[in-house]
């Protein structure tokens, strides 16, 4: 029996739940077992960071890795595995683009660590513990990685082959990726050029929405919870904020056929520098208050408080993109910091 | 890519080379990336400095030309010419503004030439990546739209027709004729206003190429140069025009009067069926519903009954009339300026202070007094007049603008009432005396030697309430001289207020439906203040006369055939090429959002609902870029102004800053 490829699936700055987004394929993943060696599945296989070590370089065919670049532990296995693999995807928002960790670019380490080990109302920490990089005991020096300022997408690290986007990706989507990479492993069939985004559309996901769409004026946004959408009407006319109109379509426009807005976790399309900025100036166009004969000043309060009806833009815009987009991070000026550049 | 730049930096004479280095910054840009050929040059816009490019595109092979010099509005055209004539595409051509943004904002030289770098490789990387564009011809429709038929329209209309292109020509008003048929005397030659005026609104009426609709507005206007299609309601008048012979017994007839507001500006009374003066064009009168008998009470009926002709027909309505254009030309005039607004001076509630419109109706020789200048009694003749300039003009509390006019009417009125009331003495009240125009100096020197007493200074009120002896039953005039350093109080019978121009109330309805621009003080604006007066931004639409600004006959009709010429020219064309920086929306990106569906200024963008996609009507985009920047999908495109080449250029302007930023750890 000649030897299988070897498949690698590792988490960096994650929630673990891309992990469980290979697993939900279904039956298919049996074929995955019958098809690939695991070389390297920290969630749900015992390997070791020396295991990995161990093998030449190039020797796992497909890693799938997902997580952000939280920390020098992630960055430094990013690297390991980049070295390690033919192919490497970076699996999921996170890794492509930052995701939810990436939001902390809006803030530093320091603001971070003073909510999660001093202000956080569920902690209780008289000493001021907090994580250092090092540590002197008794025994010796114990060593932590280090956290850094910035979150990263995977590709500001190590070069990427491909992106495979979601938050989680969508069974269906990868196991079609998963299908090309097998078929041109065993068969040699055609791989995507390199650097292309997999498992996903290259329209945006009203394209999948079955809702109605009209002429849209916003006077008002709502969240979620404040109003019940009238079904069957495009959300974003409604004032519900949507961003499938700056979101790949991939996923089958899931969460507007349900009444919640599309989160953008598929990120921007093709062309996009920045998918943030791109929604905020398409819902700041379609702001439908007042017109050209208003006095100017009357016309700004009116625009205003329509924006002010408009929660964390940043976070819901930047929701997924932020490590990827023109922002990158927050000057750390005027964040309760010394100011300067945050290096 | 690899592409073959050609910078060019112009001195300009010293107006950039006195601030900017230039041949620091023709040198440096030699250095940079994709640049093989660099010079500095005293005059790029002169033929040697056009042909420089044109050979060097021959001898060096160059692929992409960047002009470093004034601002593209002035000679962007020029050198895309220049680019052509080499033999490439006219848009792989790029131009910096190293004057207007630069050498004309700074003297400090070292800054100056640091930032004609910055913008130069602006250029230079944003250039690269430019694509070729072919013009867009269009087809001109012959006919034009001419809206306002007061003398610059009227002179706009007839210059058109008499060079054989159809005219449909829209007055608001019963008749043509604007504010010039109410005048009496024009300045400064004193002709007769309705003498010199009648025979171009009898023109108007004759003329096979025009068609005239008064008693009628645009309604709605759509399309674009050449093509626009214009919406007129032609207002119902209740006479049938077909019928009706202009006898004017109707008008006799009607026993109902009601001040006539509008064209003798509130002197005298007209009756419910009216036309608005004796020389009318058209001849046919207008009824006024709101104040006609029949229509209040349900019995009158007096003129259909007297009617010889039937003409008269209460059951009329609006008429809706569609017809195509290819330009449209806006003359549609000034409003008095209220004095109402100002209170100190009397009018309104101190009967004897007229303004200068009710002045102008009153020496009329046909206007209600026969010419007779009286007080509000209608019979005393004043002995005594004062004239205010400058009412509502110059005076930041109303209008800053100097209103051009007035003083050269205010002559004229001291004129006329020396004229008629040989005794009387009058007084010009004035802040400075302008009288720029052919005879208009002398004109003034005429009137020092008629004995009118000028006082120099702004009159602070009119009132009626006497202090002194002689004031008793007078209205004095109160206002420091300026030239004695005194206060004077002049009793006068009369107050003539001298009122300026102002855009009309509804300028900015105009100017949106036209979709154009008006200034701050509602006149029309003007695509370039010196060199494109009569033109606007929007293609295909011309203003001419007092709607662009302040002015008196004389500028008024020369406005009026300037527009005329433009658009003759256009016509000639019968085919122009517009520019082909338009946005388009990429079917097979297009998710049809629909959140650009509103946005277009210009109703450019259409959805189809069966295919579910969003389409540019590439013809009525302007190019102004608003869906590009809307689209969240980036799946509309401005041409010329791709992501790409905008993200290029600014990089290359932030060359010394860029460095481009490794992600902080
Ligand atoms: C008291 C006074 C005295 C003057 N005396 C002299 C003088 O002696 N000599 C001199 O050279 N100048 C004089 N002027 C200036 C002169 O009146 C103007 O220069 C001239 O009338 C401007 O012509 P116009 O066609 O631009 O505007 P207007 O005469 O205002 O004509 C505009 C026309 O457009 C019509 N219109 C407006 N809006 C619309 C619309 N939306 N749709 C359709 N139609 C519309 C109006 O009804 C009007 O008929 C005087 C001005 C004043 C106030
Ligand atoms: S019907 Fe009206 S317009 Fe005719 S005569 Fe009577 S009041 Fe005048
Ligand atoms: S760029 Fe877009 S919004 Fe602007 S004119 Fe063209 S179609 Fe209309």
């Amino acid at each position: 029996m000649s030897e299988k490829p070897k498949l690698a699936m590792y988490w960096a700055a994650s929630c673990g739940g891309c992990e469980i987004s290979v697993l939900n394929i279904g039956d298919k993943i049996l074929i995955v077992d019958e098809v690939f060696d695991l070389a390297f599945f920290p969630c749900i296989a015992d390997f070791k960071h020396h295991d990995v070590e161990g093998y030449e370089d190039g020797y796992i065919d497909v890693c799938l890795f997902n997580g952000a670049i939280r920390t020098s532990d992630n960055e430094e296995m990013a690297k390991l595995l980049r070295k390690k693999s033919k192919v490497l995807v970076a699996y999921g928002s996170c890794a492509y683009e930052g995701c939810i960790p990436a939001l902390s670019n809006l803030t530093t380490k320091d603001e971070t660590f003073n909510t999660v080990y001093y202000e956080n109302q569920t902690i209780d920490n008289p000493n001021r513990v907090v994580p250092q990089v090092e540590t002197q005991v008794p025994e010796g020096t114990l060593t932590l990685p280090s956290f850094y300022n910035t979150v990263k997408s995977l590709d500001q690290v190590v070069d990427v082959d491909y992106y495979l986007p979601g938050c989680p990706p969508e069974p269906e989507q990868i196991w079609a990726v998963l299908e090309i990479v097998v078929n041109a492993l065993l068969n040699d069939g055609p791989l995507p050029p390199a650097g292309s985004i997999v498992g996903a559309g290259n329209v945006a996901v009203c394209e999948e929405c079955p809702l109605d769409k009209n002429v849209k004026t916003i006077t008002q946004f709502y969240r979620p919870y404040e109003i019940q959408p009238e079904p069957g009407l495009c959300l974003l006319e409604q004032g519900l904020i949507c961003v499938g109109p700056a979101t790949r379509s991939g996923c089958g426009a899931l969460c507007p056929q349900v009444g919640m807005g599309c989160r953008g976790c598929y990120g921007p399309l093709e062309g996009v520098d920045d998918q943030g900025a791109k929604m905020l100036s398409a819902i700041a166009s379609v702001v439908g208050v007042g017109d050209s004969t208003d006095d100017e000043f009357e016309l700004e309060e009116m625009i205003d408080n329509v924006m002010d009806s408009l929660a964390d833009p940043s976070g819901t815009f930047y929701r997924f993109s932020m490590a990827h987009s023109l922002l990158e991070r927050v000057k750390a000026n005027g964040n309760g910091t010394n100011g300067g550049e945050v290096k | 890519m690899s592409e073959k730049v050609g910078v060019y930096v112009c001195h300009c004479g010293t107006n950039i080379a006195g601030v900017v280095d230039v041949e620091e910054v023709s040198n440096w840009a030699g250095e940079q990336p994709n640049v093989v050929c660099s010079r500095d040059y005293k005059f790029m816009c002169s033929s040697l400095g056009q042909e420089l490019i044109e050979e060097d595109i021959k001898e060096h092979g160059l692929t992409r030309i960047v002009v470093a010099a004034c601002s593209p509005h002035m000679h962007e055209k020029t050198f895309r010419g220049a680019t052509e004539r080499g033999g490439l595409n006219p848009y792989l051509f790029e131009m910096a503004n190293i004057r207007e943004h630069n050498s004309w904002a700074t003297t400090d030289k070292a800054a100056a030439t640091h930032k004609a770098k910055a913008l130069v490789n602006g250029a230079v990387e944003r250039v690269v990546h430019h694509q070729p564009l072919e013009p867009i011809p269009v087809e001109i429709n012959p006919a034009t739209l001419v809206v306002g038929g007061g003398i610059a329209g009227i002179s706009a209309a007839l210059e058109l027709a008499d060079a054989g292109n159809h005219v449909y020509l829209v007055e608001r008003e019963p008749s043509i004729g604007g504010h010039m048929a109410q005048l009496d005397k024009t300045f400064p030659t004193l002709d007769c206003s309705a003498c010199i005026l009648t025979p171009k609104m009898v023109d108007v009426e004759q003329h096979p190429n025009i068609t005239l609709y008064s008693w009628s507005e645009v309604e709605n206007i759509s399309g674009y140069i050449g093509n626009f299609n214009v919406t007129v309601r032609k207002k119902a008048r209740y006479v049938i025009e077909e019928l009706c012979t202009g006898c004017g017994i109707c008008e006799e007839k009607c026993p109902r009067k009601v001040v006539d507001e509008v064209f003798e500006a509130g002197l005298a009374q007209r009756k419910a069926i009216y036309t608005p003066f004796p020389q009318a064009v058209p001849k046919y009168p207008v009824l006024d519903p709101p104040n006609c008998t029949y229509f209040e009470r349900g019995k009158c009926k007096a003129c259909q009954i007297l009617c010889p002709t039937g003409a008269i027909d209460f059951e009329q309505e609006d008429e809706l009339l569609e017809f195509p254009v290819g330009n449209v030309i806006l003359a549609t005039g000034y409003d008095l300026f209220d004095s109402n607004r100002i209170p100190q001076y009397g009018y309104g509630h101190l009967a004897n202070v007229f303004t200068s419109l009710e002045f102008e109706r009153m020496v009329n020789a046909s206007g209600p007094t026969d010419g007779k200048i009286v007080l509000r009694d209608g019979e005393s003749v004043p002995q005594s007049v004062a004239i205010v300039h400058c009412v509502g003009s110059r005076d930041n509390n109303y209008h800053e603008y100097c209103s051009k006019v007035c003083c050269m009417y205010s002559l004229k009125f001291a004129h006329l009432v020396h004229e008629r009331i040989p005794e009387a003495e009058v007084y010009n009240f004035y802040i400075d005396i302008r009288t720029p125009g052919k005879g208009y100096e002398e004109f003034y020197n005429r009137l020092l030697e008629e004995g009118t007493h000028f006082i120099r200074g702004r009159v602070a009120d009119v009132t009626d309430a006497a202090r002194l002896p002689g004031e008793e039953g007078k209205l004095i005039v109160q206002a420091e001289d300026t030239l004695i350093g005194k206060q004077r109080r002049i009793p006068v019978d009369m107050v003539i207020l001298s009122a300026g121009m102002e855009a009309r109330h509804d300028s900015q309805d105009v100017s949106l439906m036209f979709g154009m621009g008006c200034d701050f003080d509602g006149f029309f604006t003007e695509r370039h203040p010196k060199l494109d007066p009569v033109a606007t931004m929007t293609e295909g639409i011309f203003i001419a006369g007092a709607c662009q600004g302040p002015k008196d006959i004389p500028d008024s009709v020369a406005q009026g055939a300037a527009a005329a010429a433009r658009v003759a020219g256009l016509v000639n064309q019968e085919t122009v090429m517009m520019e082909p920086v338009r946005a388009s929306i990429n079917k097979e990106t297009c998710s049809g959002c629909r959140l650009c569906n509103d946005l277009c200024p210009y109703n450019a963008i259409v959805f189809h609902e069966d295919q579910k996609l969003s389409e540019v009507i590439t013809a009525l985009c302007q190019g102004c870029g608003t869906c590009v920047a809307a689209c969240p999908s980036s799946a509309i495109n401005g041409a010329h102004f791709t992501n790409e080449q905008v993200f290029s250029e600014i990089e290359g302007i932030l060359w010394d800053v860029m460095e481009h930023q490794a992600v902080p750890a």
